[in-house]
């Protein structure tokens, strides 16, 4: 690990049509650690990656990669949107979304290299796509479509993986799949990962630092500084209960609350 | 063999210009027929062919060439349709809509002109349903030039636009020009549009860009592989669709040939429906298998891999 944060996101704001939806948002993430970005839908999670990824302007505040300022054609960041929609009927292979990680931005047809295709097989193994990777991408599921966008995303070696929501419509089994194989890639190819979530039960096993958004303002730090029950319940604004029993870590909401963040009834236990 | 080839069919001059232009155009059309399918374009590419109708009958009054006249619409249909907003999924029916509602408006206006001016059906009949055997040889060049120009435009943008079809957020975050991408790619759809125009007609030139690609992205798993299949399909459809015209002249007893782009959009529909068979997509399991996985070692594996890729 280097002493340059991967990324430092320095009081950012952006408003849109009057209406706040960042507001002075400053966090830094270093090389390899694994970061989740989570507050309830509409808080502004998809605009502060977009912002990271330069696709937004903000209308202050900077964003450095690496210690540098953003430029749009940041190699070092790889990318997993929110809702990627490929239909059954495209002649695609799963393989071929992968291979079009490396190269997608490339004018022109050369032919892919031996050592291409080398790499296009280990990022298969690496996400466990093996078994489908001659299928067309439209027809697997949600949680093999989404291993198939995380090899596209990091063969092209990022220094920082974003995750727009990846877990969002996935059975619990599929999440716990998709948080433990990130898990895994993160520390074999030694890359960060900021990973948005509305729910952080599932995350807690492998997150080492939260970064939660709410009202346009986020509160960031490791996960054992903010998994507190005093720290959550004045971002939530309600009582939220953390439990440790046995060496799990268990968020639960308030009994009637409606809120989504937090389950009112423990379904997982963690660590 | 006269059974299928009436006499002089390879001897007749204007037959030998039909199945080159034929052929070229209707490579070209499935070529970018598949990008159109995959980037479900299928609308925008028929507006295309309406806006095609206004270029080639307003330059049939003005009595330039039709062809120019075809590629000229495409194109500023192409850029109208860009600048109201066909980069964005939700405005681009609307955009689509009223490009292809205006242009056909003019359309109307120029077929009546040409028709009142040269006192003859002709005119609709050549632009709206094409005269592929009345082809001067001399156009031959040009839309050779033309289509070798289009299928380069597609090689050189095809990654961009690939990924650009599945996620336009994607695309934007690895720094490409979405915007500059798809109007390309509309341009290539224009230019395309008006070579087939003069083939099977403005109207029909749908029939070309989508039939041979929505038949072949059934039964294909690439898109290297769905565009070689549909280039055979647009190839085969045309030429057999020549061949059907020449011989229509002596079914009928009072010697009158059948417009053949009838005959080549009803192979196109043909061919479509056999791709839906069961029967045919289990049986052209090959064209899905391009790569052995199982049973081979590494180095052919990744042998055949890159012979199937693009």
């Amino acid at each position: 690990m280097t002493n340059i944060p991967v990324l430092e996101v320095d009081n950012v704001g952006l408003s849109f049509s009057g209406r706040r939806i960042l507001d002075g948002v400053s966090f830094e993430i270093h090389g390899g650690e694994f970061t989740g970005l989570i507050g309830s839908n509409g808080v502004g999670k998809t605009t502060l990656l977009r912002v990271v990824l330069g696709l937004q302007r903000p209308d202050h505040g900077e964003v450095r990669v690496l210690g540098a300022p953003l430029s749009p054609r940041s190699r070092s960041l790889g990318y997993v949107p929110q809702k990627v929609v490929i239909d059954p009927d495209i002649p695609m292979r799963a393989r071929d979304f992968v291979a079009l990680g490396l190269d997608a931005h490339r004018w022109g047809l050369n032919r892919r290299t031996a050592h291409q295709h080398e790499l296009v097989e280990e990022m298969l193994h690496d996400v466990d796509a093996e078994r489908f990777a001659d299928h067309r991408v439209g027809s697997l599921s949600g949680g093999e479509q989404q291993r198939i966008f995380i090899a596209h995303a990091l063969i092209s070696q990022p220094k920082l993986l974003l995750l727009d929501e990846p877990l969002a419509n996935l059975d619990p089994k599929s999440v716990q799949e998709i948080v433990a194989l990130l898990h895994r890639v993160a520390s074999d190819h030694r890359v960060a990962i900021l990973l948005s979530a509305h729910e952080m039960n599932a995350l807690l096993p492998v997150m080492d630092r939260i970064v939660y958004l709410t009202d346009g303002r986020a509160a960031s730090g490791t996960t054992d500084e903010v998994v507190r029950s005093e720290v959550l319940s004045k971002l939530y604004g309600h009582h939220v209960d953390v439990l440790r029993l046995h060496g799990r870590v268990l968020v639960v909401a308030e009994p009637g609350r409606d809120n989504d963040d937090i389950p009112q009834h423990p379904t997982l236990t963690i660590k | 063999m006269h059974i299928l080839f009436e006499p002089g069919f390879f001897t007749c001059g204007p037959v030998r210009v039909a199945l080159v232009i034929g052929a070229v155009t209707a490579l070209t059309s499935a070529v970018v027929g598949v990008f159109t399918v995959v980037r479900s374009q299928s609308f925008a590419g028929h507006a295309l062919t309406d806006v095609a109708t206004t270029g080639g009958s307003g330059a049939f009054f003005l009595g330039i060439s039709p062809l120019l006249g075809f590629i000229g619409g495409g194109v500023i249909g192409a850029g109208a349709m860009d600048l109201i907003g066909v980069q964005r999924i939700r405005s681009r029916d609307m955009a689509t809509g009223i490009v292809l509602g205006s242009a056909t408006g003019l359309a109307a206006l120029f077929l009546y002109l040409d028709t009142t001016t040269s006192a003859t059906t002709g005119a609709t009949q050549q632009i709206l349903f094409g005269s592929i055997f009345t082809i001067e040889p001399a156009t031959i060049p040009l839309v050779v030039i033309l289509s070798a120009l289009t299928l380069a435009v597609i090689g050189l943008i095809y990654r961009p636009l690939l990924l650009s079809s599945f996620s336009a957020e994607l695309t934007r975050a690895r720094g490409i020009n979405l915007r500059g991408v798809g109007l390309l790619f509309m341009i290539t759809m224009a230019v395309s549009v008006g070579l087939s125009s003069i083939a099977v007609g403005s109207i029909l030139s749908t029939a070309l860009l989508i039939g041979p690609a929505a038949a072949s992205v059934r039964l294909t798993n690439s898109l290297r592989a769905a565009m070689i299949l549909a280039s055979v399909l647009g190839v085969v459809a045309t030429w057999l669709g020549i061949l059907f015209a020449y011989d229509s002249f002596y079914w009928i007893p009072s010697g009158q040939a059948l417009p053949v782009s009838f005959f080549i959009v009803s192979l196109v529909f043909v061919f479509y429906l056999i791709s839906g068979l069961d029967v045919v997509r289990r049986n052209l399991g090959w064209l899905k298998a391009e790569r052995l996985t199982t049973g081979s070692t590494p180095q052919s594996a990744l042998a055949l891999a890159s012979k199937v890729e693009l």
